[in-house]
């Protein structure tokens, strides 16, 4: 288990280490770097720049050395905290993604939750019920959910919701609470709003779960263990529940490594059709702007915290697969 | 692999030679038959997944017809003719089959002063097939004017618009027919490259093992637990705005093929490592065959049914990821076309309201992305020899 422990971490902090240089690229990639963005930014709003201010400032961001030493220093100020100044808002960036990176996890965590919370009883009853009518109707919704991109099942769920309700089925808060400080209520309100767009981002992942679950409870249910708990006359449900079921979880749990980057991913365009207050918005405002600090830093944020949810899954899965427990121990 | 018991039983040859032949005759057409002859039988009798096969074909037929099928230049903008609503084609005038549309009647509304157009009973405008329209290029080699459908003696103000149009006034049913053309094969080309990709890194890593095996097992793990959105969305962003369409297309294309060739490298290591202990294999080498030989002639044969079947389950992921890097306008750019691009109009939620048909170009989109997983899944049924 430890040696797993070890490993799994390790290939933690190589994924976070590639996401940082990953996020410098994008960050690196538009022509002119920082400063000439700034001083673009500056003339435009009625200011000037000098030459002397320009070159002061490119030293005073090592933006005159190169890429490495760079890149050394922006993770220097990432480990202070210090993400720099985002141009358009002119606060720094810190400041700016606010509660919006909590938004996108708690968005994120909860279509997953909810995707198992689906996902699990569908997968055993077609499994159960193989060819029955439930069985064939869960595989169409199931294929629905695979082949319409979640963007576009937000957009066709706002227009219906604007057309039949004439309401506007975006958003996280109520227009009150929008902008209220954090209080019980407000969380409340963020409660109710929260299962449509989990559900829109959790559709293709629960589609591919119930897929999952059904075949591998179908290996399961066709060996001998299961064809002798019931010929010893143990009740259906308790034989199937307590025993297949158990076996089929393992690989269940072990996606939900590849279902977080997914859902994550999936969060940033819903967000945008939804109007979520998540960072997907504003990843593209930034990038539209050219706002390299915001964009990169959300890039590196994004991928962080999916690492950090990856990992404490792969601990989940210890708790959940004695195989890996015991690993080494025989 | 050719193994009798492994493909169907003589039942599904039987069908094959259209009568009922005894056992025998069956099981020894099985025993002969190549592996792609059985993989096709198989493949047959996965009903849906023929049926998707022959969307996927129309679609493509889309694509190499789409100047034929659009009638009108899809860049062709008209203000005045902004938000039109779909036109109904009437097939039959007096009991005579002489397919015709009403003609549009604007007027000022009197409350909101915006245009509004009516049908106009009067006014019948005259649809035929096979009529000249604007000039193009077949293929982009033969110069042609012909179009399916078409409107007769056409002046000015005669329009038809299938699916209405778009804000700038454009037809949709045009538009969405290049759309086609453009987010298929940019599926296709995407396709291609990360094919390449996964099966030169997947094959070296399987072939080579031991270090560098590691290193490529580790970075596909790196970037399948990184949301690839944001990163793509970052890549694309920085596309220089002067670029044309062409770079543009491709710069996306190399973009989108980034995200699909873990998966395809995954499976072509699983099957190098697999076959590379085979017997055929070791006989091969004791008869002195080079290594380049070995791969071409004996392993890639071997699996290449795996790799198809994979490759077509990876095109739908390519289409949604042009569909939505164009969405959100960090894709193809105007006057590229592409579904992403046409979708992006839906964006405006009031706009939909009073326009519903902009969320067309979202039906072919599902259509041909469920076709592909069908196929796709019936072609790794029908490549697996172990399967039920």
């Amino acid at each position: 288990m430890l040696a797993y422990l070890i490993r799994r971490a390790f290939l933690a902090i190589l994924t976070m280490w590639a996401v940082s240089v990953l996020s410098f690229v994008v960050i690196q990639l538009p022509p002119g770097d920082y400063i000439t963005s700034y001083i673009a930014q500056m003339s435009s709003s009625g200011s000037f720049v000098s030459q002397q201010e320009a070159e002061a400032l490119r030293e005073q961001y090592g933006l005159n050395k190169p890429l490495y030493i760079q890149y050394i220093r922006w993770m220097q100020m990432v480990f202070q905290g210090n993400f720099g100044m985002a141009l358009e808002y002119g606060r720094p960036v810190s400041e700016v993604i606010g509660d919006r990176l909590w938004l996108t996890m708690v968005v994120s965590v909860a279509a997953i939750i909810l995707t198992w919370i689906v996902a699990l009883p569908i997968g055993i009853y077609s499994a159960v019920r193989q060819y029955s009518i439930g069985d064939y109707i869960a595989t169409f919704v199931g294929f629905i959910g695979l082949a319409v991109p979640s963007f576009m099942l937000a957009l066709i769920l706002m227009y219906l919701g604007f057309t039949l309700f004439n309401a506007n089925i975006g958003g996280l808060f109520s227009d009150e609470f929008a902008e209220a400080p954090w209080s019980l209520s407000k969380l409340w309100d963020l409660a109710k709003h929260l299962p449509l767009p989990a559900l829109i981002l959790g559709l293709a992942g629960t589609a591919q779960l119930i897929r999952i679950m059904r075949a591998n409870l179908l290996d399961e249910l066709g060996k001998p263990y299961v064809v002798t708990a019931r010929a010893r006359g143990l009740a259906e449900r308790h034989l199937i529940v307590k025993y297949p079921v158990r076996v089929a979880l393992n690989p269940f749990a072990s996606t939900i490594g590849y279902l977080l980057p997914y859902v994550v991913s999936g969060s940033i365009i819903v967000s945008l059709v939804l109007s979520l207050p998540t960072v997907g918005p504003l990843l593209l405002k930034a990038l539209i702007a050219q706002d390299m600090f915001l964009a990169g830093t959300i890039v590196l944020l994004l991928g962080i915290m999916t690492v950090i949810g990856t990992f404490l899954s792969d601990l989940v899965l210890i708790w959940v697969d004695p195989r890996i427990r015991f690993e080494g121990k025989r | 692999m050719t193994d009798p018991k492994d493909a169907n039983p003589p039942a599904a040859a039987a069908e094959e030679g259209g009568a009922v032949l005894p056992a025998s005759v069956a099981e020894e057409r099985v025993s002969v038959a190549t592996q792609w002859q059985l993989m096709w039988w198989r493949f047959k009798k996965h009903k849906l997944a023929m049926a998707s096969s022959v969307i996927v074909i129309l679609f493509y037929l889309v694509v190499i017809f789409a100047d034929f099928l659009a009638y009108s230049d899809p860049l062709a903008s008209e203000a005045q003719r902004s938000l039109l609503s779909p036109q109904r084609i009437h097939w039959f005038d007096n009991g005579r089959f002489d397919p015709f549309v009403y003609g549009l009647t604007g007027i000022r509304d009197p409350v909101t002063f915006k245009r509004v157009y009516t049908p106009d009973p009067e006014k019948k405008i005259r649809v035929r097939f096979f009529a000249p329209g604007f000039e193009y290029h077949f293929l982009g080699m033969i110069p042609a004017d012909r179009h399916l459908l078409g409107v007769v003696d056409a002046r000015a103000e005669d329009t038809l618009f299938l699916l209405g149009t778009d804000e700038q006034g454009r037809d949709l049913w045009s538009r969405l027919m290049y759309g086609t053309q453009t987010s298929l094969s940019i599926g296709l080309a995407g396709v291609s490259l990360s094919l390449f990709l996964g099966v030169l890194l997947g094959g070296i890593s399987g072939l080579k093992g031991g270090f560098i095996d590691t290193v490529i097992q580790r970075v596909i793990e790196i970037l399948r637990s990184i949301p690839t959105i944001p990163l793509w969305m970052g890549l694309a962003a920085a596309l220089p705005n002067d670029w044309n369409v062409m770079q543009v297309y491709f710069a996306i294309t190399l973009i989108i093929s980034l995200i699909g060739w873990t998966e395809l490298a995954r499976v072509v290591r699983g099957r190098f490592l697999a076959l590379r202990e085979e017997d055929f294999v070791m006989a091969a080498e004791l008869a002195g065959c080079g290594q380049m030989r070995i791969i071409f002639t004996h392993l890639v044969p071997s699996f290449l049914s795996h790799i198809i079947a994979a490759t077509t389950l990876a095109i739908p992921a390519m289409i949604i990821s042009e569909t939505s890097l164009s969405f959100l306008g960090l894709g193809l750019r105007p006057p590229a076309i592409s579904w992403g691009v046409l979708l992006q109009q839906a964006q405006n939620i009031q706009a939909l309201a009073i326009s519903p048909w902009l969320l067309i170009p979202s039906i072919p989109v599902t259509i041909v992305i469920l076709a592909f997983n069908f196929m796709g899944d019936g072609l790794r049924d029908a490549a697996d020899p172990y399967g039920h």
